[in-house]
């Protein structure tokens, strides 16, 4: 087994819940959010339960080196090295919000300890409300300190189920930069169980996409996403997300250049220093295509690109492209009235024409 | 005007004990029906019940015949070198362990529901073990549930009467608690002792009550989250 393999997190589950069955078998990459995503009753969260052995399913799951699951064994929950967020916060009502955190934290030994309490608190901004119980908190705060209270484990893998679902809408805004800073800041792998397709596009780095307790696809976000025999490259915001750099700023009209694996495009100014990281979202239906590079136009983001692959949306007026501006993918709609007269086929160069870009915030 | 204040201090022993003992007992067996999901729990369940609707005389009557000489119990205690438990303290406090057993059962499997199974996930999640769990998380979760059993517990078996006839007699000292003080002093006409006793274990009871609901009141308040 090489170095890589043994970093990664191997799950392979057979459960059934009444009607329900879920029948995995996922090689997840040991580092990252990877997002499990799908509709309710896909078996997303039953999934991550059989990975923190809440739910006793058949299989085996490893975890890097440490073996959790097999024909043989089953590690009991609390003797794994994992952290869970629920979908409610779920904090001890007999605790305040400083024991909640220090709950995790005083089980773990001394010497394992990779993450301190301050670290946590000043991660999660809750040093404010460390001496009051759950009942005094918002929900956006109770999530906080819950996410808190999972990393003072110092865990090996941090489990999300849903962690904003329950919140409203301020308080997932509230959150959001937080989990954002930790999964630049966390070097453990992430699984993010979510039916949100913004916090993906917000965190993930891989998409396991669910159905019926199946997986349909798992592998790197832009390429799961532009892939073309998927239900989600139907929706109406069908797009991809790339991860990018700014490199250069152009203070007189107020954009920066922001790079990924293969080329660059212009957006707004953020407001974010150069050599930032950021997430860029490109709509199918904001890409047009054209044979020549076009001028005279007010599009400032012309690339060339090459066709690869072309399938079925879902108005039969309307085609779905898949092309690739270096390395990194991209999905294009178009009529496939357009697509005849331009001849696109697999392999053809063509110009990809981005008429907006925005950058995830 | 003299009170006979041994019976009042046997019959605070005997409800101390047991409740004490029925925590003990009573706890890991409420646990167990709470969140056993075996077949035959509700038939657990029923025995638990059955003094609450059964007649105190007939758990006197065959706790009597199981515990005396001829039964497999007093068998036991006699070739043990025990002796007899019949018409001593521990026969008494063995029948009032059995008598009381659902007021602090129920109570406390009500509680341990309540917890439901969230807490114990995520304790378990934060490395906690189940006895750890246990300690640090359900029993302080189910503080109100553990005030109740231990209340109604003690106040049911300073009421018994009925298994107390039965299987401790009217002994001072040893068996005459105060419901068989009370009703001696009734069949005597003596009934200004009668009216002492009687009246104090109303304000006892009423006393008890009203601490239970308003500590459980306000602890269920301070628990909602």
């Amino acid at each position: 087994m090489n170095r890589h393999a043994a970093d990664g997190i191997h799950v392979s589950v057979r459960t059934s819940l009444g009607q329900f069955k879920l029948d995995l078998d996922l090689q997840l990459p040991g580092r990252g959010v990877t997002a499990f995503f799908g509709h309710s009753g896909s078996g997303k969260t039953t999934a991550l339960r059989c990975i923190a052995g809440l739910h006793r399913a058949e299989g085996h799951i490893r975890i890097g080196e440490q073996v959790w699951q097999d024909a043989d064994h089953f590690v009991p929950v609390h003797q794994r090295a994992l952290a869970y967020v629920f979908q409610e916060a779920s904090l001890f009502a007999h605790m305040t919000a400083q024991q909640n955190i220090e709950y995790g934290y005083r089980r773990i030994p001394a010497a394992e300890r990779k993450i301190e309490i301050d670290q946590a608190v000043d991660w999660l901004g809750i040093g404010q409300m460390l001496s009051r119980t759950p009942d005094k908190l918002s929900g956006g705060e109770r999530q906080r300190v819950a996410i808190a209270r999972a990393l003072l484990t110092s865990p090996r893998i941090l489990l999300m189920d849903e962690p904003l679902s329950a919140l409203d809408h301020n308080s997932k805004r509230e959150i959001m930069p937080y989990l954002e800073e930790l999964h630049d800041a966390l070097d453990i792998p992430v699984l993010y169980v979510t039916h949100s397709p913004d916090e993906v596009a917000h965190l993930a780095d891989q998409l396991v996409l669910m159905e019926d307790g199946r997986v349909l696809a798992n592998g790197p976000l832009a390429e799961t996403m532009t892939r073309l025999d998927l239900p989600i490259r139907t929706e109406e915001d069908a797009g991809v997300v790339l991860d990018s750099i700014i490199t250069e700023r152009i203070e007189q009209w107020h954009l920066v250049r922001c790079e990924f694996t293969g080329g660059s495009m212009l957006a707004r100014d953020p407001g974010l220093p150069i050599g930032h990281r950021i997430r860029l979202r490109v709509l199918a239906r904001d890409i047009s295509l054209a044979l020549e590079p076009v001028t005279g136009t007010s599009i400032q983001n012309i690339m060339p690109a090459t066709i690869e692959e072309l399938g079925e949306d879902k108005h039969p007026a309307l085609m779905l492209v898949r092309i690739r501006i270096g390395t990194s993918p991209l999905l294009v709609r178009l009529t496939r009235l357009s697509a005849n007269s331009l001849q696109l086929e697999p392999g053809k160069t063509v110009w990809a024409q981005v008429k907006s870009v925005a950058i995830i915030e | 005007m003299s009170v006979d204040w041994q019976p009042v201090f046997l019959t605070i022993k005997l409800a101390g004990l047991t409740t004490l003992l029925l925590l003990i007992l009573g706890t890991p067996l409420a646990w167990w029906l709470a969140r056993s999901k075996a077949w035959y729990k509700q038939a657990v369940a029923s025995v638990v019940a059955l003094p609450l609707v059964l007649p105190p005389t007939v758990i006197g009557f065959y706790l009597l015949l199981l515990l005396g000489p001829n039964g497999p119990v007093g068998q036991l205690t006699e070739s043990l070198g025990l002796g007899l438990l019949p018409f001593t303290f521990g026969g008494l406090l063995v029948a009032s362990v059995f008598y009381s057993m659902p007021f602090v059962v129920q109570p406390l499997q009500n509680a341990f529901e309540a917890v439901g199974q969230r807490p114990l996930e995520v304790a378990a999640t934060l490395r906690a073990s189940p006895l750890d769990t246990f300690f640090s998380v359900v029993v302080p979760l189910a503080r109100p549930g553990f005030l109740t059993a231990a209340v109604l517990g003690f106040a049911h078996t300073v009421g018994e009467f009925g298994v107390v006839l039965m299987i401790g007699g009217n002994i001072p000292g040893e068996t005459r608690v105060l419901s068989v003080a009370i009703y001696d002093h009734v069949e005597t006409l003596d009934y200004t002792q009668a009216h002492i006793l009687s009246a104090g274990l109303i304000g006892f009871a009423f006393l008890v009550l009203l601490t239970l609901y308003y500590a459980n009141g306000r602890l269920n308040r301070s628990n909602t989250l």
